[in-house]
């Protein structure tokens, strides 16, 4: 490109917009905007991630023909459904250049908060009663990811400890309180609408917490990708002292985007206590190892300021499906996390090598 | 707080009599310096002269211990750096403002950005961070919507510039703003500097490089161990005079007096 195409480029668009009618202006506005949304999902940074994606899928289908159906989809997707609940949030979190170890542990502990409360005031509870009894619940769950979050934010942001150190640390908390609740049992005596949720597929391919991870994860690349906040989210991670410099408060950003993380991991522990219909302690055990692999799988730099949703979406799609495929072709569990190890180390490497492809 | 520029040649700011310490260490002993509207004024002194002290002063860093900061004739407060943005004055530091990964549009409007019902309106954006990139010339960039670790640094100090333009400011403060740059890259930056003046901008350039800041100032003040030395139009002054006054705080080489500020000859008798 020339020297002179930006002025050139300015002054016709100026031109353009003292001339044309402002319906015509308005129409290539939206042209415009639509090409620039399209532009930002950076479709082709994904173009090796859905080849492997497809790869595996396609072998898994044809090693068995039980991968291809519907309890395998909805076996599939109810586990992705939990770690993909933690990857969006953890997507915010390791895009402000942070880490949050303890949303699997936050998913166990506000489910047992949940079933707790619920078992205390009602858990056999039937009709309206047992309504309000299950939003009490799943308040409390909610209530629990909120202060952890806090706790996680202002001890990083503002008193300055490392993330990886404070929810290292609240990760033990949280996992010990989970266990003290019901000294360390599951708890059963629960509403059974509970389960009913959980258990309900609509049409039978989409299970309910399916459709209440998909509409945080539209909710989730928006809020990432389209608004102010998750601007923010991005200079933060990029350039914490620039981002001071612009007027950004970090230290509430930061609270913010903390709270976000661990008040997902309390929806995915409500999530999973509809599945299981019991609130279990060990629910959510290690999975913050998977939503942190699946967004770094998804692109995102453990250094901060880069990441998306969609990346993240198709890193938990790969770990879900590879969980379940090996199960299916009858490998042994244990290669399991030999998979996703390896995957993860795989996937990190071409990234770096794209990035130095595009330096040179 | 938007106003029109100043006319050229109008004092925009002044400090008067502005002194720093910090524990014994005397950073500043009572400066005045005048910075007009649409001129470029270069800062210069050796290590330890008090330059970094005076712009974190200038951009609110720093509050001065004693003395007055006038703006547009009103005395004002400058405590942290939002007063001093309020007023608009906007420091660029080479490397520190930028955010790598987010590109020219996003990181011209960090912290402003343009939103309709919650949602980014980038066409907007687009297009006032293009006019304003047009308006100084800066026409090297491939496209406003690379990322900025994708620049050169005269870019990268151009988007800089380019941010405070956008943002209102009426004094850039430039500090050392040629220091890691190549040749053609300092040129670039240097011509970006005219032409802010040349806009009606003022313009403060903190360089240890002669060399540029006589190709671009239209005025010197000249610190030494916290004092201001001498102070004037860069036509009063040549490269000798220059260094003499920055190493030594004095011209031995004839005996005249520096140009403008308190004159050394009498008020340093030690």
């Amino acid at each position: 490109m020339s020297r002179t195409d930006l002025s050139l480029q300015a002054a016709g668009e100026e031109r353009a917009a003292r001339e044309s009618p402002p319906e015509a202006a308005r129409a290539r506005q939206a042209r415009g905007e639509a090409r620039r949304v399209v532009e930002r999902l950076r479709l082709g940074s994904y173009t090796w991630l859905v080849l492997v994606l497809v790869a595996v899928i396609v072998g898994f289908s044809i090693k068995s023909s039980a991968f291809l159906s519907q309890s395998n989809w909805l076996n599939t997707s109810s586990t992705a459904t939990e770690v993909l609940m933690l990857a969006i949030g953890q997507t915010f979190v390791i895009v402000a250049g942070q880490i949050d170890l303890s949303d699997g542990a936050v998913l166990g502990l506000s489910g047992m908060a949940g079933g707790w409360v619920m078992s205390e005031i009602g858990g056999s509870a039937t009709g309206t009663t047992a309504d309000l009894v299950i939003v009490a619940g799943f308040a409390s769950a909610i209530a629990v990811g909120v202060i952890v979050g806090v706790v996680n934010g202002l001890l990083t942001a503002r008193y300055r400890i490392p993330s990886f150190v404070v929810t290292l640390g609240t990760l033990g908390i949280c996992t010990g309180i989970a266990d003290l609740v019901y000294n360390g049992q599951e708890i059963s005596q629960i509403p059974s609408g509970v389960g009913t949720i959980g258990s309900t597929d609509l049409g039978g391919w989409i299970p309910i917490p399916v459709l209440v991870a998909a509409v945080f994860t539209v909710g989730g690349a928006l809020a990432l990708s389209r608004t102010r906040f998750g601007e923010h989210t991005y200079a933060i991670g990029d350039s914490r002292e620039a981002a001071v410099r612009a007027g950004i408060r970090d230290t509430r950003h930061l609270v913010k985007i903390f709270m976000l993380s661990s008040i997902l991991s309390a929806v995915a522990g409500i999530l999973v206590m509809t599945r299981l219909a019991v609130a279990a302690p060990t629910s959510g055990a290690n999975d913050e190892l998977d939503a942190i692999a699946a967004v770094v799988i998804g692109g995102a730099s453990l250094f901060g300021g880069k990441g998306t949703i969609l990346g993240s979406l198709l890193g938990t799609a790969l770990i879900a499906v590879l969980l379940t495929g090996l199960i299916i072709i009858n490998v042994p569990p244990f290669w399991q996390l030999v998979a996703v190890g390896v995957v993860l180390i795989a996937a990190v490497y071409v990234d770096q090598f794209k990035e130095r492809g595009k330096g040179a | 707080m938007v106003e029109a520029l100043l006319e050229r040649g109008a004092p925009l700011l002044e400090l008067q009599g502005v002194e720093k310490s910090f524990g014994p260490v005397r950073a500043l002993d009572g400066i005045d310096l005048t910075i007009q509207a649409g001129k470029v004024t270069a800062l210069c002194g050796d290590n330890g002269a008090g330059k970094s002290v005076t712009i974190k002063i200038i951009s609110g860093i720093v509050p001065a211990d004693a003395g007055e900061i006038v703006w547009r004739g009103r005395p004002v407060r400058i405590h942290t750096p939002r007063d001093a943005a309020a007023l608009g004055i906007a420091t660029v530091y080479q490397d520190l403002a930028l955010c790598d990964n987010l590109d020219i549009v996003q990181n011209m409007f960090l912290g402003r950005e343009t939103v309709r019902a919650a949602v980014l309106s980038e066409a907007p954006m687009e297009i006032a961070a293009r006019r304003t990139l047009a308006d100084l010339h800066v026409t090297t960039v491939r496209s406003i919507r690379q990322p900025v670790a994708s620049l050169s640094g005269g870019q990268r100090q151009s988007v800089a510039v380019a941010r405070a333009v956008l943002w209102n400011s009426q004094l850039m403060i430039l500090d050392e703003p040629t220091a890691a740059l190549g040749v053609s890259q300092t040129a670039m930056v240097l011509e970006l500097v005219r032409r802010l003046a040349e806009q009606g901008y003022a313009v403060l350039i903190v360089s240890h490089n002669l060399n540029d800041v006589f190709e671009v100032a239209d005025r010197i003040a000249v610190l030494h161990l916290g004092q201001m030395v001498a102070q004037g139009d860069v036509g009063q002054f040549d490269r000798q005079s220059v260094v003499e006054l920055m190493t030594t705080g004095a011209l031995v080489r004839n005996g005249a007096p520096p140009p403008g500020g308190p004159v050394l000859d009498g008020s340093r008798e030690d």
